[in-house]
């Protein structure tokens, strides 16, 4: 039930950024050589920035609810149309980031917790501090001059080589190329997004692997688990259904937080590697002061990280039955 | 001093447990590296970090073939010395770092205390305001804040100051909130000493240790964020010395001089490593609870 404040908090708090812009939108974005007063003043009416604030956020509210993010000054289409063509080439990437995140961090932070005090533990946790701390802008660059420019064995940048045409059919290129049955697509399409995943999943890879480790370490000192150790169990199967389990309720809700750190990931990501989505969108909107972009990308992304963490809420609830009321 | 046998002094016993922790050791090591670099950058930096060697452009560091004594780890692409900037990149990474931290923990802990001691309308507004900033991701909002007051360093440091905000609140908050129902603090206010004095002279010195963490990590998050910006090019604008401007100036050509690339960022890394390892470190010691 706090959604709706915080609903009208953000909507409250996107709208006033964008209203301390010097001027106003239209000023801004024509610029130190000036148009026509007339012109000013129909682009002003035409966007609504001459009405008095109160109507303009009330306006906003209503426009908002109604799923009207408003138009874009450059290309005069809607916010939401130029948002729903890019935004699965955001999707496509954040999720092979946490796939990979989540596939390498948490039998690393097992492990890990298993060996506790033994060199690989310590080596691991050593290189869990260095991947959280890492600058991913410059990371992704060095990857590129290694594996791009150095060995020549992935592709600098893009999504896919221009030299197939994929039909956007879905508008996530994995699932478009497996249906083209172009198995040169499909090949350029994983070749290209090799280092994007790595680079955007370091850092989630390393906290879900400290999470995981010290989730395990509390797990395993439970009576439980010497229970089943005496009732003469495998060790395996000490670790993934005793321990494992209940050490996961912690590290997916870490993993549902991470949604939001990983989206800003995805805005330098994006940048570094010329990938097709929202993160490298709202730059350029900020390059061509395109406020309208930039203000509904923003939302939207707010929006995104509302929803995920309300199902993180519910997922947690089905995973850990003693929260349930 | 007397020779009986003394209790180990507050600071001895932290040390101790500080101590333990090797990776904590070694950040602070790394601290003090860099605190003494940007200290003496004036003495340590062979050039200044503008000047331009027109005869110099892209020399790589002195190990490679065409290395150069003047310039130990090479020149950029108008010819300033790498080495230079970086020394001086890290007497503003430092600066950035503070400056966000202080301002941030200054408003958010007031807010937080604020909030704790006036209950009602109040803390449920501050609460709600700082639910909708973390709605946000992170980097996120401090671009658009960036965006919207105009690039450039100061604005930048605000922004990443603003968008930091929450954590303090929350944990001032928090801990004032505890703190309250304690004797000491009704007996203060029952001699009579007013809010203000209530708020900072009796229950914020008792709220300090997770803020001092707190704000240790948050020099990695400031620095970090600062650099980001400054990436995007929307931080410290060229020619300054900051080590995410400097890889922006250095993405159309770092695919031919690998050292104007690597060094900065390898700078940026090792200082949030650092405070990263050292604020871990200062939650163990500071917090016996949290260890096992």
């Amino acid at each position: 039930m706090l959604i709706v404040p915080t609903f009208i908090g953000v909507t409250l708090l996107s709208f006033t950024l964008i209203h301390l812009v010097p001027g106003d939108p239209i000023e801004a974005r024509v610029g130190e050589r000036g148009i026509a007063p007339e012109r000013l003043a129909a682009l002003r009416h035409e966007f609504g920035y001459d009405q008095p604030l109160w109507k303009q956020f009330v306006d906003y509210e209503v426009q908002v609810v109604h799923g009207d993010l408003g138009v874009s000054l450059v290309t005069r289409q809607t916010v939401w149309s130029e948002f729903l063509t890019l935004f699965p080439a955001t999707i496509e990437l954040a999720f092979c980031a946490i796939g990979f995140a989540v596939l390498i961090g948490i039998p690393l932070g097992v492990v890990a917790a298993l060996r506790r005090g033994t060199p690989f533990d310590y080596g691991l946790m050593g290189a869990s501090v260095t991947g959280a701390s890492m600058p991913i802008f410059w990371w992704g660059l060095m990857m590129i001059l290694v594996f791009s420019v150095g060995f020549g064995w992935t592709p600098v940048s893009g999504r896919v080589s221009d030299m197939y045409f994929v039909e956007p059919w879905s508008g996530f290129m994995l699932i478009d190329c497996w249906f083209s049955d172009d198995e040169g697509a499909c090949r350029s399409t994983l070749s290209h997004l090799i280092l994007p995943t790595i680079v955007l999943g370091t850092i989630p890879l390393a906290n879900f692997a400290r999470m995981t480790r010290s989730a395990m370490l509390e797990v395993l000192g439970e009576d439980y688990i010497r229970t089943a150790r005496a009732k003469g169990l495998s060790g395996m199967r000490v670790t993934v259904v005793h321990a494992l389990r209940n050490a996961l309720i912690p590290v997916v809700t870490v993993i549902g937080l991470s949604v939001g750190g990983l989206l800003g990931g995805a805005i330098l990501t994006e940048t570094i590697f010329a990938w097709p989505g929202v993160g490298h969108w709202i730059i350029e909107s900020i390059q061509r002061r395109d406020y309208p972009v930039l203000q509904g990308g923003t939302l939207l992304i707010a929006i995104i990280v509302i929803g995920v963490n309300l199902g993180v809420d519910m997922l947690y609830s089905v995973l850990n039955p003693r929260i349930r009321r | 001093m007397s020779a009986t046998v003394a209790m180990p002094s507050r600071l001895t016993l932290f040390w101790r447990s500080f101590a333990e922790n090797r990776g904590a050791v070694f950040g602070l090591g790394l601290m003090v590296v860099l605190i003494v670099v940007a200290a003496l950058a004036d003495v340590l930096a062979l050039h200044t970090p503008i000047e331009q060697f027109r005869d110099n452009f892209l020399t790589p560091p002195v190990w490679a073939a065409e290395g150069d004594w003047h310039f130990p780890l090479g020149t950029d692409d108008v010819g300033r010395d790498m080495l230079s900037r970086l020394i001086y990149g890290a007497r503003l990474s430092l600066m950035i770092g503070f400056s966000v931290v202080a301002v941030a923990l200054i408003i958010g802990t007031t807010l937080g205390l604020t909030a704790a001691f006036a209950g009602g309308v109040v803390d449920v507004f501050i609460m709600r305001m700082v639910d909708v900033i973390l709605v946000f991701p992170s980097l996120l909002l401090a671009i658009v804040v960036v965006a919207i007051l105009g690039p450039g360093m100061f604005n930048a440091m605000l922004a990443v100051a603003v968008v930091t905000l929450p954590g303090y609140i929350r944990l001032s908050r928090a801990s004032a909130l505890v703190e309250l129902n304690r004797d000491y603090v009704t007996a203060t206010r029952a001699a009579g000493a007013s809010t203000l004095r209530l708020m900072f002279d009796t229950v914020l010195p008792n709220c300090m240790a997770p803020l001092i963490v707190h704000a240790t990590l948050g020099f990695s998050t400031a620095i970090l964020d600062a650099a980001a910006l400054g990436f995007l090019g929307l931080g410290a604008q060229p020619p300054t010395p900051e080590w995410g401007t400097m890889l922006a100036g250095a993405l159309q050509y770092y695919q031919r001089a690998w050292w104007v690339l690597a060094f900065p960022g390898f700078a940026i890394l090792m200082t949030v490593l650092a405070f990263n390892l050292f604020g871990d470190g200062l939650r163990d010691a500071l917090d016996p609870k949290l260890k096992r």
